[in-house]
């Protein structure tokens, strides 16, 4: 931002910037951070321009502009032209990827084709709809939704802290907010699932106009740090770091102890990159990861038994049966995974409770291996072409007590009817005559994935291992808290299949690594109903008052 | 009148971490111990929606509520903006090697009183 007189710094639209000049207000807000970090000597921050987006009001036309919208070599352009109708959409493409676009008459799409131009990510499988904007795409999750404009004040936008649309906008002009982070912080709105980001930014553009600033590409991991998750896997690996504490002072941490979100990340980091090497820090990991249960809104947990590809006996009912009457428990339901939850436990029951099922955890708790489900496949079924209950028992058998970035499902059908929905899970198994379809990145949550097709394999040891390297790479080289469809719309499936697919000796030594790091691990129920790490379960009686 | 109660030692209480202090007709308290060794005690409530401050993850003199990870203070019970409430705090030493927990004065209940 300095001048070529350097004792001159300039920002705005006087300034020619690497041979641009911006006349919008949300360059110059980013200008000005790196200024005053400048005048200020902290020596961080550099200016490397902006994407802008623009929308403007001409008399009661709408026209919206983003990015690079007039294209030329090595662009292709997709137009939409209706002059009687008033609407004229052009959206610009590079090498897959949205560059750029004009929106006339009808602007409601332009910040999901602005945010499909930030994320930069490719557009070849929705390219056929593209132009008809993101109501068209068939999504089920409520992100679809661009109708902030029409929203009225009192709807809600964010349904998990309860926001409606009148406090972002009043906490937008209020408090001059320009950014999706500062509305998080002010409104918490967009603040914890994040299904209504889109909505959120679309009200903040809205009403910010083109002051809006969009988030920005490169993510730092948390305010302790300008490290992005990228950046911080590498230094693990690179450098060899074994513990939290050494990960901290490398990286140059700006708190001491970090906070809740980055020390559950750089726990998993060290410990998928180093296993039996890296120590685990219970402290930084989530209550349900530290008790091995899942901690409810009144303060007790739930307990989930593993029952193998979702199959269970008269031993283990006749078990679950009475623990449920001798603790009490309040509830027992069955699960979206099959299997069954018994809800409202103490903590200080827990050890117990698993010493008296006698079962192993079904970690329906962790960032892990959760389910494989089932349907009953050929062993019944009259239409099971495969052994789909026997695959799944297997895979689940290799896989549990997989630590992964986040929870990770599966499924095995027996017959392209697919029962067990194998369509909407981290790795589905689909049996056919002649074998089995795998199919990776789906997702059933807060936004809908169909899981994509990954290989078609002819026997069960194939399944077992390509299954093993994709996850080990997703555990390899996934962000913390990415699901499996995040990870390989990062990354791309292309470059899954090169991985996993077409590449042997890879896939094989994917494979090894991953059986290394479970080799060993153990059943976090058995240890602890054997008394290991009881003082978290024992709550300390206040002695009677001492006289002072 | 000052009602101390001992109980247990510091090393009883994991580094960043808490152990859960039950008392008779009344609630359960919360003791935290930081990464630098200083120890606090805070009923275990979280002023949001009641969950348990005892079972969170401790940064420094914070912990994030395990329930909507709402971050309390420990030293001043509240929690950080733009999240507002308050949970009562209890005055705590280290006697012969013990944690004392006073559970009569406890500078939270004039602020409580104010809100």
């Amino acid at each position: 931002m300095q001048s070529f007189d350097p004792r001159i710094y300039a920002v705005g639209e006087c300034v020619n910037h690497r041979g641009v000049a911006y006349g919008l207000v949300a360059p110059l807000f980013e200008m000005a951070k790196v200024c005053a970090n400048h005048l200020a000597h902290y020596g961080i921050g550099r200016y490397t321009g902006s994407v802008t987006s623009t929308k403007l009001k001409v008399t009661g036309i709408d026209l919206f502009s983003a990015g690079d919208f007039t294209g030329g070599e090595g662009t292709e352009e997709i137009t939409l032209s209706d002059p009687v109708g008033g609407v004229y959409r052009k959206l610009v493409l590079r090498d897959d990827r949205l560059i750029g676009g004009v929106l006339y008459g009808d602007t409601v799409d332009g910040a999901y084709y602005y945010k499909l131009l930030r994320e930069g990510r490719s557009v070849a499988e929705i390219r056929d709809r593209l132009m008809f904007g993101e109501a068209n795409l068939g999504d089920a999750g409520h992100l679809g939704r661009n109708k902030a404009a029409s929203m009225t004040d009192d709807m809600e936008v964010c349904g998990c802290n309860g926001v409606c649309k009148g406090t972002i906008v009043r906490a937008i002009k209020d408090h001059g907010l320009f950014t999706l982070d500062e509305v998080r912080k002010t409104t918490k709105a967009s603040s914890s699932c994040g299904s209504c980001t889109g909505l959120v930014e679309q009200i903040l553009m809205a009403a910010a106009g083109a002051d809006y600033s969009p988030a920005p590409q490169r993510k730092a991991m948390c305010g302790c740090t300008d490290h992005t998750h990228a950046e911080v896997r590498r230094a693990v690996r690179e450098h060899h770091l074994l513990s939290i504490a050494d990960a901290m002072r490398f990286l140059e941490w700006r708190t001491p102890t970090g906070c809740a979100s980055c020390r559950p990340a750089l726990n998993y980091y060290l410990l998928s990159t180093w296993p039996h090497e890296a120590k685990d820090d219970p402290q930084s990991r989530f209550i349900n990861e530290r008790a091995h249960a899942n901690i409810q809104r009144n303060g007790s947990f739930s307990v989930i038994p593993r029952m193998w590809g979702g199959a269970t006996s008269a031993g283990e009912l006749r078990r679950i049966a009475d623990v449920v009457d001798k603790y009490r428990i309040p509830t027992v339901k069955v699960t979206g995974g099959q299997r069954l939850d018994l809800l409202g436990v103490k903590k200080e029951d827990l050890p117990g409770v698993w010493r008296d099922l006698g079962m192993p955890s079904g970690h329906a708790y962790a960032k892990a291996l959760r389910t494989v489900k089932t349907c009953v496949g050929s062993e019944w079924c009259r239409f099971g072409v495969q052994d789909s209950t026997r695959m799944g028992q297997q895979l689940e058998r290799a896989l549990w007590r997989m630590y992964a970035p986040h929870k990770v499902k599966l499924a095995v059908s027996g017959c392209p009817r697919n029962c067990a929905e194998s369509g909407i899970k981290d790795v589905g198994v689909i049996g056919v005559e002649s074998g089995w379809e795998i199919y990776v990145a789906g997702n059933g949550g807060i936004k809908t994935e169909v899981a994509q097709f990954l290989v078609k394999l002819k026997t069960g040891a194939e399944v077992l291992e390509h299954a093993g390297a994709f996850l080990q790479l997703y555990r390899e080289e996934g962000w913390y808290l990415e699901r499996t469809v995040h990870f390989v719309r990062r990354v791309g499936l292309d470059y899954v299949k090169r991985r996993v697919v077409e590449d042997a000796t890879g896939r094989c030594a994917l494979h090894e690594r991953l059986l290394f790091a479970l080799d060993g691990e153990p059943d976090p129920w058995a240890e602890r109903a054997a008394g290991a790490d009881h003082a978290q379960f024992e709550p300390i009686i206040a002695a009677e008052p001492v006289a002072v | 009148m000052e009602r101390w109660i001992r109980v247990c030692r510091p090393e009883d209480i994991p580094r960043q971490g808490a152990r859960v202090v039950q008392i008779s007709g009344g609630a359960d308290v919360a003791v935290f111990r930081t990464a630098s060794d200083r120890i606090f005690a805070i009923t275990d409530r979280c002023p949001h929606k009641g969950g348990p401050l005892s079972q969170g993850i401790v940064f420094g003199e914070r912990v994030a509520c395990p329930l909507h990870n709402w971050s309390v203070e420990l030293d001043s019970g509240c929690a950080s903006a733009p999240d507002e409430g308050c949970v009562r705090t209890f005055p705590v030493k280290v006697e012969a090697g013990e944690v004392m927990v006073d559970l009569a004065r406890a500078p939270g209940t004039v602020r409580d009183a104010l809100r």
